[in-house]
């Protein structure tokens, strides 16, 4: 049985997410494209900064990039899983990830509040953002424990929850059975997607790719 | 042949007398906002000095400029497969301990202060937290030697001295030292541009000044790390880099740069190159010893007519080509060879040329008065103050050389010049000096004419800017007026 609750959170909340992220993205890329930076603080502490940024961006990537390849080639995931060493090891690799994302990311947090140049230039925005950035990631490595071996689960049931979601047509059967602390993860993805086009996470969206393939030297003539 | 022009610089250390003046007039202009406060987009240093930031020439530690790597050249501390690391944290980058944390002063309490024993003071306020600070540094702490045993003695540019001439340059009564101003140097191959994952930074064009869009700077750091020279800072309120923009918006209408035009000892000049853009990786690629005849060899002569050809056909205004044809700065680059590249070992080719310091050289005379009849006529120079290794290093690419020719061209000037207002010399002599120096008396009358009596036109030669013809032969001139709008919406500010 779905209740209100389950509909709101699983079948509404992606849809305002995702749409407040593009619609707010594309409106602040081009309105404020000033607004779109990191935001780095390496400029005013430079001493701990390697120890929260690495570990929690090298965490987040790849914890990031399992899921994405949990969604779109589950089939894959689910036949490497097929030899329990293999499944193992991929459940160690993921949670080690994410354990690496949780010190880094309370690296970060120690760091700003700890730091007086660095409290100038917080905002609540970025508490806010903590706050949801601990909670996704302290409720993953609970799942990751309490209810392992979700790389199979994960591509077993959730992937096509998430297809349906794609489809317009959300099929939230396969969710509403599914554990609270689950649940609760997974509502807090979609406060992550609806909050990300007011945070610095925009930086995510201007990563430079064409730096890869351009020349060095950039010259611009008047009018360019 | 792809020719393009580059408003470029000279500064003549000898005439700088060190007041600052220049630093404070673009500090009041352009960078007394939040966050850009404790940047110095010019900022004079005492030489030997650590600088500013402090150590900034010690490229072991802060990996800027380029490197050769198997034949060719790459950036020292970031390139397409380095990314990835750096982005994140940048090793290379300084932090605001190597500049300074910027201050102002409690002065209400000089007001406010309850009645008591003591006079009230203004203590220091940092303008970063506001709170009270210890003065720890400063932009130009080691101002005129002063703490020099920490400072002085720590200077990049010693390296190769003996120790005895290193303990000479630091003894009393042996004591020297000079000043180097320093703005960008909006350089022909600038690590800064090529370093930004963003394409954020880029050359203008029409006059190769260097820019940081500041809507594309993503602030992932990489040009503040890249560019030996220190020159790009970063905002740490807005999260956006800032650098020297030689006053463009000054320079598009006819004005000299805000440093140029307070100059107080009117050290600086300004003025067109033409160069040669196809030989930019080329030239930046040769053996060390032979960069600076290498970028010399690109800046090409405006009187040629096979360049004046090129040129028109590159789009370059005839008005750009008669302006290069009056560059002060040519004549001292390319045909005194009197201006010299900073560092050019970071092979980033700078366009801003210094012509070496001549008097803390010569202050080394006897007392008693010149040595003038000596028969070797140089031997001064080789025995100065400054030893010419400490020259070489910041002026000569590494050697002596190139210091040396223009240090003998100056001093030969100066003795010409003597023999004809003073007469203690005989003519002969200075002449044969002249001759020695590689200069003939007309060079001579010039060099002297444009370092002593130069008027504010001569040195300062900006070519017009043409904007408006670039616009009309884009689109309607009207439709460009209406569309243009006022710039930013918003302030600049810290996110959303
Ligand atoms: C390849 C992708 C990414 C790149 C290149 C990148 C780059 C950066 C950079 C340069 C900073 C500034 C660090 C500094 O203060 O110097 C930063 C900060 C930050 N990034 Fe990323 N990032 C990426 C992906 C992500 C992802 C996926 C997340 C999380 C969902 C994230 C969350 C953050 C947060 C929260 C900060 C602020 C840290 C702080 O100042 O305490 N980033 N990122
Ligand atoms: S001196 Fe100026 S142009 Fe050259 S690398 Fe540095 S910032 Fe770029
Ligand atoms: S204003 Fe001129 S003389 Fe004074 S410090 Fe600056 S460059 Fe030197």
């Amino acid at each position: 049985m779905s209740s209100y609750f389950d509909i709101l959170m699983f079948a509404a909340l992606p849809y305002v997410a995702v749409f407040t992220l593009l619609l707010v993205s594309i409106q602040r890329y081009r309105s404020q494209s000033f607004t779109f930076s990191s935001l780095s603080t390496q400029l005013l502490e430079n001493k701990r900064h390697f120890w929260a940024m690495v570990p929690f961006h090298y965490g987040i990537l790849a914890v990031f990039a399992g899921h994405l390849l949990a969604f779109l080639m589950p089939r894959a995931i689910l036949s490497w899983n097929s030899a329990p060493m293999r499944l193992y090891l991929l459940e160690v690799t993921g949670l080690a990830c994410a354990v690496l994302t949780l010190v880094g990311l309370i690296a970060m947090i120690v760091r700003r509040f700890t730091n007086s140049k660095l409290r100038v230039v917080s905002t609540p925005a970025d508490v806010i953002l903590y706050a949801l950035l601990v909670f996704q990631v302290v409720t993953g490595i609970a799942i990751a424990v309490i209810h392992p071996w979700g790389s199979s689960w994960f591509a077993a049931s959730l992937t096509p929850y998430l297809r349906s979601l794609f489809i317009f047509n959300p099929d939230i059967s396969y969710i509403v059975g599914m554990p609270m602390l689950i649940k609760l993860h997974i509502i807090n993805a979609f406060l992550v997607v609806g909050f990300f086009p007011f945070t610095r996470l925009v930086h995510i969206l201007v990563i430079p790719n064409p730096y890869l393939w351009r020349k060095p030297q950039v010259v611009r003539w008047y009018g360019e | 042949m792809n020719v393009r022009s580059q408003i470029s610089m000279v500064f003549h250390l000898d005439k700088c007398i060190g007041c600052h003046t220049c630093s404070i007039a673009c500090k009041n202009i352009w960078t007394d906002r939040k966050g850009t406060d404790y940047m110095w987009w010019n900022n004079v240093e005492t030489k030997p000095g650590t600088g500013f930031p402090a150590l900034w020439e010690d490229q072991d530690k802060f990996k800027g400029g380029w490197e050769k790597h198997n034949g060719k050249i790459r950036l020292k501390s970031t390139g397409k497969g380095r990314i990835i690391p750096n982005i994140f944290h940048n090793p290379n980058m300084p932090s605001m301990d190597d500049y300074y944390e910027p201050w102002t002063y409690d002065y209400q309490n000089l007001f406010n202060a309850p009645e008591g024993p003591d006079q009230p003071t203004a203590k220091p306020i940092s303008m970063v937290t506001g709170e009270y600070i210890d003065i720890e540094s400063g932009p130009n702490w080691d101002d005129d030697l002063g703490g020099s045993p920490i400072y002085a003695a720590n200077d990049p540019n010693l390296e190769g001295l003996t120790k005895e001439q290193r303990l000479q340059l630091m003894s009393i009564e042996q004591l020297v030292f000079f000043y180097f101003p320093r703005i960008c140097n909006h350089c022909m191959n600038p690590a800064c541009v090529a370093s930004c994952p963003s394409g954020a930074l880029y050359k203008r064009g029409e006059d190769g000044i260097v820019l940081v869009d500041q809507k594309r700077c993503r602030a992932w750091r990489s040009c503040i790390a890249a560019c030996p020279y220190k020159k790009v800072y970063f905002n740490w309120f807005t999260g956006k880099s800032e650098k020297c923009i030689l006053c463009f918006p000054r320079i598009e209408t006819g004005q000299a740069p805000a440093c140029f035009h307070s100059c107080v000892g009117r050290i600086r000049y300004l003025g067109v190159l033409l160069y040669d853009a196809d030989r930019i990786e080329e030239v930046s690629n040769l053996p060390q010893e032979e960069l600076i005849d290498g970028q010399r060899s690109m800046i090409l002569d405006p009187n040629d007519s096979h360049v004046i050809e090129n040129a028109l056909k590159n789009g370059i205004a005839e008005s750009t080509i008669k302006s290069a044809q009056e560059s002060p700065v040519y004549q001292y680059v390319k045909v005194w060879k009197l201006a010299l590249p900073p560092h050019i070992e970071y092979r980033t080719l700078p366009m801003l040329f210094y012509v070496p310091p001549m008097a803390p050289v010569m202050a080394q005379q006897k007392a008693g008065g010149l040595d003038s009849i000596s028969e070797n006529l140089f031997h001064d120079i080789e025995e100065a103050r400054v030893p010419m290794k400490f020259l070489g290093n910041l002026l000569g690419g590494g050697q002596e050389g190139k210091v040396l020719y223009a240090l003998r061209k100056e001093k030969s000037v100066r003795w010409y010049r003597r023999a004809v207002t003073v007469g203690d010399v005989d003519l002969e002599t200075a002449e044969r000096m002249l001759k020695e120096a590689d200069c003939t008396v007309k060079e001579a009358q010039a060099i002297y004419e444009l370092t002593s009596l130069c008027t504010f036109d001569q040195r300062f030669v900006i070519p017009p800017a043409h904007r408006e013809e670039a616009i009309e032969a884009l689109k309607d001139p009207m439709e460009h007026k209406q569309g243009t709008g006022f710039g930013f919406l918003s302030g600049p500010r810290r996110g959303l």
